[in-house]
């Protein structure tokens, strides 16, 4: 025996895994070191989709660097329109009007709910469970249908402006929303009865990837990842923004900071949104959707330019000249996307163009987590691990 | 803590290290210098009544031509129990473009701080990996830096073409043989 150990030899062994994978999210690459099942290092590379945004937002106009926010995390737009306007309004002291501003918190709890379902379609494929990923890409579809109703876009929206929004909602919107909140609830409970009790998905999730609630502040992280582990850390508790002080809602809380608690924060979050949304239809106040400043940060409706001179200058102006000048000075303000904790802190030299903006993404904080989640742990896990932090690459590598 | 108290702490426990305080919007700003930028996170972190134990961010901001030390590292802290926040920042200059880590106060400072030497070549000492994060290994240049030109450097990157190359390789490749 002692001679075949000896014969016998064992060498770790380093696994690529992406960019191109499945169960990657994106264009992130692992590079894992095995010994057996155990991953004994892991190393994340990421950057492939690295287009510059902070440069390119230095060279445009405040106006003009809004569609870059689309591009960030490119299945929360929404959200990450809002987090962009709410700072460029907070640098130049301005606010929207209250209509606005449910309007904005209805979009931001619908872009929530179809980040949520398709991060859990996705992470249940991971873990083998398809079905759930045919139900919640239906819920999905109906949210993006609404995007269309209401702005032309199902994915890059851009519909949240400066000073307010686009446009207004129509009662065809509305109605089709309300039957939405009606209905979601239920098929919420379907996708649970499909994996809740499912004993692989169990055995899959608890106690996987556990991360301690001191540990996780530590390393900054934020949104359900951060709950999952216990802190009651939400900023549209803490720091409320838009209409989020008026409505009432629940922060759902985990407690063993493992895959399955951050499963069970996301899946409760669905439900507070849909409070939110019927709160927020139901309060739904009267008035314009665009704060009276706006002709000097906003483009004027395009109808309007066609008919009448006033908005045809304003038109003009800005787009030969650019928005008013920003005050001089730093700005930070952070939103609450589904993610996590979406920061713009932006420089302004007091022309119309940010001196420096930073976009702090919730994703670039998360995947530097993985080593952590990952080393030490089985190689099936790996793709638990990826999927729990809910990472889009578009936002990570900006 | 209100803004002012938080400053007043600071001044007194590092009176010589604070350069500028501004207050913008109801948001503090403290300028400091860099040498003893890890001694004073520390403080900031351990403090009972401070308790800046939530790093949010790490970035760089490059001032060239506009005020005379070139560079500036900004951390943004917040406190979870006492919910404050607080933005610091340590001037570094161009010609000595280096700073002490923070990754042993805050772990969650690595990849910040390898994304800012990655912008702008400020390096962090004592970092335990300190490599570019979002560009290629092999770039060239400091991409936010002011002096970068917008439209990319005029070399081209050189692993570009690898990459036509090895396409163009696999182009060849048949199945039938």
């Amino acid at each position: 025996m002692a001679g075949i150990e000896k014969s016998l030899q064992t060498k770790e062994l380093t696994v690529s895994m992406g960019p191109q994978h499945p169960s990657t999210h994106g264009v992130l690459r692992l590079v894992l070191e095995l010994d057996g099942e155990t991953v004994v290092k892991c190393t994340p590379h990421v950057g492939y989709l690295h287009r510059g945004v902070e440069k390119l937002a230095e060279g445009m106009t405040y106006l003009q660097a809004l569609p870059l926010s689309d591009r960030l995390d490119y299945i929360s737009s929404m959200s990450n329109n809002v987090g962009y306007c709410l700072a460029v309004e907070r640098l130049f002291g301005i606010e929207a009007p209250d209509r606005a501003k449910f309007i904005r918190t209805i979009v931001c709890e619908m872009t929530r709910i179809s980040s949520h379902i398709i991060w859990v379609a996705t992470h249940a494929l991971d873990l083998g469970a398809m079905t759930v990923f045919l139900y919640s890409f239906r819920e999905r579809e109906w949210l993006l249908d609404l995007f269309e109703m209401l702005c032309g876009a199902r994915l890059t929206v851009s519909y949240p402006r400066i000073g307010g929004v686009r446009n207004d909602v129509s009662q065809e919107f509305i109605d089709s929303l309300y039957k939405f909140t009606d209905e979601f609830p239920k098929r919420i409970e379907e996708y649970e009865t499909l994996i809740d009790k499912n004993r692989i998905w169990l055995g899959r999730t608890k106690g996987i990837g556990v991360i301690s609630a001191e540990e996780a502040i530590n390393w900054g992280l934020s949104g359900p990842v951060l709950r999952g582990s216990g802190v009651d850390y939400d900023i549209r508790k803490r720091f409320p923004y838009d209409a989020y002080d008026k409505v009432d809602f629940d922060v759902p809380l985990g407690k063993n900071g493992d895959v399955y608690d951050r499963y069970r924060c996301r899946m409760e979050e669905l439900r507070q949104s849909i409070r939110i949304i019927r709160q927020c239809i139901e309060r739904l106040p009267r008035g314009p959707v665009m704060t009276p400043d706006a002709p000097k940060f906003t483009l004027p409706p395009k109808e309007r330019v066609l008919a009448d001179m006033e908005s045809l200058i304003h038109h003009f102006v800005l787009i030969t000249k650019g928005p008013m000048a920003a005050p001089e000075g730093e700005i930070y303000v952070a939103t609450e996307v589904p993610k996590g904790e979406l920061g713009f802190y932006i420089v302004s030299d007091g022309t119309g163009k940010p001196y420096r903006m930073r976009v702090r993404a919730p994703s670039f904080v998360h995947v530097s987590l993985l080593p952590r989640l990952c080393e030490g742990g089985l190689v099936a896990d790996v793709v638990a691990n990826i999927g729990t932090i809910d990472i889009v690459l578009g936002e990570c590598d900006r | 803590m209100e803004p002012l108290e938080i400053t007043g702490r600071i001044k007194e426990r590092f009176p010589d290290e604070v350069l500028d305080v501004v207050e913008f919007r109801e948001q503090l700003s403290v300028a400091i210098k860099k040498e003893r930028i890890v001694e004073i996170c520390r403080w900031l972190h351990d403090e009972t009544d401070l308790r800046f134990d939530y790093l949010k961010d790490i970035c760089g901001v490059d001032y060239l031509g506009k005020k005379p030390v070139r560079f500036e590292v900004v951390y943004t802290l917040y406190s979870m129990r006492h919910q404050h926040m607080l933005r610091l920042k340590a001037t570094v200059s161009e010609d000595e473009a280096y700073i002490d880590t923070v990754v042993p106060v805050w772990i969650g400072a690595n990849w910040h701080e390898r994304e800012c030497y990655d912008m702008y070549g400020i390096r962090f000492t004592g970092h335990p990996d300190l490599s570019r994060v979002l560009m290629p290994e092999d770039w060239e240049g400091h991409p936010l830096r002011k002096d970068y030109p917008e439209g990319g450097p005029e070399r081209e990157w050189p692993g570009f073409q690898e990459v036509l190359d090895k396409a163009k390789k696999f182009k060849e490749f048949s199945w039938q043989g």
